[in-house]
Order: C-alpha cells, then sequence, then structure tokens
C-alpha cells in the first residue's frame, strides 16, 4: 500500500471509529452538543453592536441566577444581556429545537427524506394567517402577542387539521394521501396569500417580514408563552421517539413491530404540527433549520429516532443560535435569509454524501 | 386445583388424560371473512395451526393468502368469524401482544433513510423494548444470535441499502427472527430470489422450526419448493380453504389442474430443473 492510500484511508477508518463511538455513546455526543449550545448561546448573547466581554456576559447571567458573582459591568451592559439578548438567544433556542423535533418527526412519519415540519400546511397557514392580521385594522396585544402571531398559529394548525381530514379516507395510500393533499392545500393557501399581500399596499413590508422569519421581536414574556408549547410537545415526540423507528420500514412493518400506527401517527403529527405552529407563530417562517438538522444528526449516529429527535433538537437550536447572530451582525437581516444561505449550500453536501430512499 | 395442600393419606387423584389433548393452536381461524373496501377477499375460512408445524400456504394470485397473514396479524380486521392468536382473540390484543406473538417478514419494505443491517435487524426487538431505555444487553443478544441463525453475522455493520436483493431478504427474515414470537409468517419469503437463495432461505425455515420450535406459516408461489420443503400444506382458491393436508395429498394432478389451469406435468419438469440448477447456483431466477 503505498502512503497516498494509507494517508487517504487512515482518516477515513479514524472518522468511522470516531462515528461509531458516538453511536455507542449517544449520551457523550448529547454532552457535546450541549456544551456547544452553551458556547454558541454565550458568544450569541456577548456579541452585537454593543460588544460585551463574554466574562462579562458570563457573570450577568450567573448574577442574574441568584450566584455570588462579583464583577465591574456597566448596568447598561446588564440591561443589554438581560433585556434585550438573553430572552432572544433563549427564543433562538427553543425555537430551533422545536424546528429540528418537528422536522425529525415529520421526516419519520412521512417516511420521506424531504420533509420539513412546514410540509403539511402548517407554513402556508401560518403565513395567510398572519397576512390576513396584517390587514385586519384590529391592534389589540395580549400577552405582547399581536394579532400576527394569533393567526399564524391559528392557520398553522388548522391547515394541518384541514389536511388531516382532507387526506385520509382516499383511495390513496395513507401518507401519498397525506402529502398530496398537504400540498394541494399549500397551493391554495399560497394563492390566498398572494392574493392578500396583494391587496396590503403599504403594509406588504410587514407580511414580508414574517415570511422570512425574525427573532428581533423576542421577549422574556413571549418566550414564557410560546416555550410550555414548544418543549412540551418536543418532550412528548422524544418520549415517544421510538414509534419512528418502527415506521421505518413502512406502515405494514410497524404494525408488526408493534406499533397502533393510525393511533401513533395522529399523536405525533399533532404535537409535531403544535409545536411547528407555536414555533411559526413567535418567530415567523425560518426554513431549513427543520429539514437539516435530522439529516446532519441521522448522518452521525445512523436512523434511529431515540438518537435522531433528541439530538437534532440541540443540533436545531444551535443551527438557529448562529443564524440570528449571523442575522443580527449583518444588521437585522431576516434570519430567515441567513438560514436559507447557509443551510441550502449545506443540504446539497449533505445529499451528495447520503443517498436517500430505496427499496429494501 | 393448584396450590390445594396435599394432605398425608389423601393422595391427590391425578386423572391422566387417556389421549394427550392436542396443544392449543399459536393461530386458529374459524368461518373468516374478510375483503378490502367492497371487495369480499376471504369467504369464510377455517385454518388452524399447531405450535411446531411447518405449513406452506399456497393458491393462484388473489386466492387470499395475503389476506389471511393479515387477519391473523390483526392489521385487517375480519367481518365476520373468529381469529384466534395465542388463545385470545386478536382483536382484543393491543399491537405489541401480537407482535410478541407473531413475528412477520413484511414483503415491499422500504428504507427512507440509511440504516446498518444491525440497525434493521434490532428493529425486531421492538415489541420486547422498553419505550424509554432502549435497547438493552438481552435484545442485543437477540440481534446477535438472529444474526449468526440466519447467517449474515458478517453484512453486520454493511449499510442495508448496498445489499443484493437477497442479502436484503435474510436482514428482513433476521429481524422477525430477533422478534422471538412463538410463530413466524412469511409473504413470498423467496420471490426475487434466484434458486440458491430460495433453497438456502427454505432450509433456514426448516431449521428455525426444528431446531427452535419455531411455528412456520409461509406464503409460496413455487409449488415445488413448497412440496419439498412443507410437511402440510393448505391450498387456497377464491378465498376458501380447498385442501389442506400432506403434499401428495394437496397436490393432486387433477386439484392443480382446476385451480391454476396448468397441467401439474409442469411441476416435475421444474422439480427435475431445479435439482439441475441446484449445482450451479446463480442461474435460477425467475
Amino acid at each position: 500500500m503505498t502512503d497516498g492510500a494509507r494517508g487517504l484511508t487512515l482518516p477515513r477508518a479514524r472518522a468511522r471509529r470516531g462515528a461509531d463511538l458516538l453511536r455507542r455513546r449517544p449520551g457523550l455526543l448529547l454532552g457535546l452538543n450541549l456544551a456547544v449550545l452553551a458556547a454558541a448561546a454565550l458568544v450569541a448573547v456577548a456579541a452585537g453592536t454593543v460588544a460585551i466581554a463574554p466574562a462579562d456576559t458570563l457573570g450577568i447571567v450567573l448574577h442574574a441566577l441568584g450566584l455570588p458573582v462579583d464583577g465591574s459591568w456597566s448596568a447598561a451592559a446588564e440591561a443589554i444581556v438581560l433585556d434585550l439578548r438573553l430572552p432572544r438567544v433563549l427564543t433562538a433556542v427553543v425555537v430551533g429545537a422545536g424546528l429540528g423535533v418537528a422536522g425529525a418527526a415529520f421526516q419519520g412519519l412521512l417516511r420521506n427524506p424531504l420533509a420539513d415540519p412546514y410540509v403539511l400546511g402548517t407554513a402556508s397557514g401560518a403565513a395567510l394567517g398572519a397576512a390576513i392580521a396584517v390587514l385586519i385594522p384590529v391592534r389589540a396585544v395580549i400577552l405582547e402577542f399581536g394579532l400576527v402571531n394569533a393567526l399564524a398559529f391559528a392557520g398553522a394548525l388548522g391547515a394541518v387539521a384541514v389536511v388531516w381530514f382532507l387526506g385520509r379516507g382516499g383511495t390513496l395510500a395513507p401518507l401519498t394521501g397525506l402529502l398530496l393533499t398537504g400540498y394541494a392545500v399549500g397551493s391554495l393557501l399560497a394563492a390566498g396569500l398572494a392574493m392578500t399581500m396583494y391587496l396590503s399596499g403599504a403594509n406588504l413590508r410587514q407580511i414580508v417580514g414574517f415570511l422570512l422569519g425574525g427573532l428581533e421581536g423576542s421577549s422574556w414574556l413571549r418566550l414564557a408563552v410560546a416555550a410550555p408549547l414548544i418543549v412540551g410537545g418536543s418532550a412528548v415526540i422524544v418520549a415517544r421517539a421510538r414509534v419512528l423507528d418502527g415506521l421505518l420500514l413502512g406502515e405494514e412493518a410497524a404494525a408488526h413491530l408493534g406499533i397502533d400506527v393510525r393511533r401513533e401517527r395522529a399523536i405525533m403529527l399533532g404535537l409535531a404540527s403544535l409545536v411547528t405552529a407555536a414555533a411559526v407563530a413567535v418567530s415567523g417562517l425560518i426554513g431549513f433549520i427543520g429539514l437539516v438538522a435530522p439529516h446532519a444528526v441521522r448522518l452521525l449516529v445512523g436512523p434511529s429516532a431515540r438518537l435522531v429527535v433528541p439530538l437534532s433538537a440541540v443540533f436545531g437550536a444551535v443551527l438557529l443560535v448562529l443564524a440570528d447572530l449571523g442575522a443580527r451582525l449583518a444588521g437585522e437581516i431576516p434570519v430567515g435569509v441567513v438560514t436559507a444561505l447557509i443551510g441550502a449550500p449545506f443540504f446539497v453536501v449533505l445529499l451528495r454524501r447520503a443517498r436517500l430512499g430505496y427499496e429494501l | 386445583m393448584s396450590g390445594a395442600p396435599v394432605l398425608p393419606g389423601h393422595d391427590p387423584v391425578v386423572h391422566a388424560p387417556a389421549v394427550v389433548p392436542a396443544a392449543p393452536p399459536v393461530a386458529l381461524l374459524r368461518g373468516v371473512t374478510a375483503g378490502y373496501r367492497d371487495r369480499l377477499v376471504l369467504r369464510g375460512v377455517d385454518l388452524s395451526i399447531a405450535p411446531g408445524e411447518r405449513v406452506a400456504l399456497l393458491g393462484p394470485n388473489g386466492a387470499g393468502k395475503s389476506t389471511i397473514l393479515r387477519v391473523m396479524a390483526g392489521i385487517l380486521p375480519a367481518r365476520s368469524g373468529e381469529v384466534l392468536l395465542g388463545g385470545e382473540p386478536v382483536a382484543r390484543l393491543r399491537r405489541a401482544q401480537v407482535a410478541r406473538r407473531l413475528a412477520a417478514v413484511p414483503g415491499g419494505a422500504s428504507l427512507p433513510f440509511a440504516a446498518r443491517v444491525e440497525e434493521v435487524v434490532g428493529l425486531g426487538r421492538l415489541p420486547w423494548e422498553d419505550p424509554f431505555r432502549g435497547p438493552r444487553a438481552a435484545d442485543r443478544a437477540a440481534v446477535t444470535t438472529a444474526l449468526d441463525r440466519v447467517g449474515i453475522t458478517a453484512l453486520r455493520d454493511r449499510d442495508a441499502r448496498e445489499l443484493s436483493l437477497g442479502e436484503r431478504q435474510l436482514v428482513l427474515l433476521a429481524m422477525a427472527v430477533a422478534q422471538r414470537a412463538p410463530l413466524l409468517v412469511l409473504d413470498e419469503p423467496t420471490v426475487h430470489l434466484d434458486l440458491r437463495h430460495q433453497v438456502a432461505v427454505m432450509e433456514l425455515l426448516a431449521e428455525l422450526n426444528f431446531r427452535d420450535g419455531t411455528t412456520v406459516l409461509a406464503v409460496l408461489h413455487d409449488l415445488a419448493l413448497a412440496r419439498h420443503f412443507f410437511p402440510r400444506l393448505v391450498l387456497l382458491d377464491g378465498g376458501r380453504v380447498v385442501a389442506d393436508g400432506p403434499p401428495r395429498q394437496v397436490l393432486e394432478p387433477d386439484r392443480v389442474r382446476a385451480i391454476y389451469g396448468v397441467d401439474p406435468g409442469i411441476l416435475d419438469a421444474r422439480a427435475a430443473a431445479d435439482e439441475l440448477a441446484g449445482g450451479n447456483g446463480g442461474n435460477g431466477r425467475r
């Protein structure tokens, strides 16, 4: 064997051993990912138009948690960290995690590697809801959520409900029926959205802002309202993740492996849609996180949903924290633009590495 | 009756059965009708599978062979009649309970994501696993045993997508073996396989049946294979059992001609060809 060949094979063998280690010790991987997430969050809180030293940032956060930390930071720095950046970064963590979990759940449930949290109409439903809210001259605000957030949430859930009830009982296989109905309903809602945007006049910018997603509206109160839905729904999905494993070989195989397919599919789709709707209501339509995070995790740990779902949460959170940081540093551009700019090329690379879908 | 104290001087009377009662069937269908939408497929099926049996289900396309398997597993509810699995009505069992009594080798399975052979075989442990803890040492041991039984230990770390059709069929069989259910059902396990793999699967089923006492029920199309490897054949036609018994009795030339519309002499030709082709493997693809 030549040195050149050895140079090629050795790192690959080492990488393979590394991957094997990660498969066998998922706890290690989870810990590693959480550490990365903590570091990313710290950097995201520290960085911005007013840069605050990471040590001071950490001190302010720990101090706020009641730990006896002495520091010499300014009151302004404390206000920036605690009132502005921390709720925003934590919202990014929660929304990113929710999108990661929902993406993994939809991909597993629909047995489709191209599925994402928006595939069954949540996105178009939320978009239409938000756009209609922009046109309605009512400016009620409850718990810091406006009509836009409320109608986006209702629109997302309403669209999924319509897809669910229309997509069943036809002559198609259940999953094909759901996907095609999702596409049809999504197209219809998109037409409604286009019409609303056309009529919106001066409010167009607000609608477009929602469509591209953003976390600049984050606050502690809004986080407190959305987090229980997103975290709670995600936690139940994680706990039931083995249902997704059962579905790996198809619905009939899943039934033979002891899964009550209809019931579990309804529960999981409902939960994943709830998580998605809550995430979308808070932050608008942020693309690619829910598509890319599960695929990246699968490359590392294989298909077992028991690992893929929780790790997708952490990886989704890391991605969104960093994307939002990028969006802020670039002068508050919409975060959806950043996730697409990073996510699309990343996804192409993933697709080239992982062949998807085949008969067994 | 159990647990009653045995007093000295009062020997309990033991009623030794004059005839050893047949063990209760692992699966029993009585007067079962079933179908899809407005199409009735099973029109009154009676079938009893005793523990340790090895049974092949035969019949022309559309006779209801696969439907029997789906009704037996409770995936398709019977419209009328009785379906018992391990003595209990299948409709009253939870899915996980069914999966501990009946393991199926799924036909037409596909994988949407990459998976190693070991991971696919590990799916067979789902009915036994704790949902939160995941696979434990006993589950991993069952996977190792199943891989060994089916003879694919060497494929363990391979990507399941890169295997040949024959190897994939063995992976799915190993998955069902890892499920460790007393009844193993297979829907056309030899489809897509060349002659050598067909025979290998048949021998494997016989071995599982013989060594582990697993009851085997397989839907087969190949009458010659069925006749050679199965002591009991059940022939279906038009949603009814038309013959049930040992091969010689079931595959009567007149009956085969009536049901398949083919001269049964072709069977003997096939058998002869099988023996010829058995030596060089590969060329027996149907």
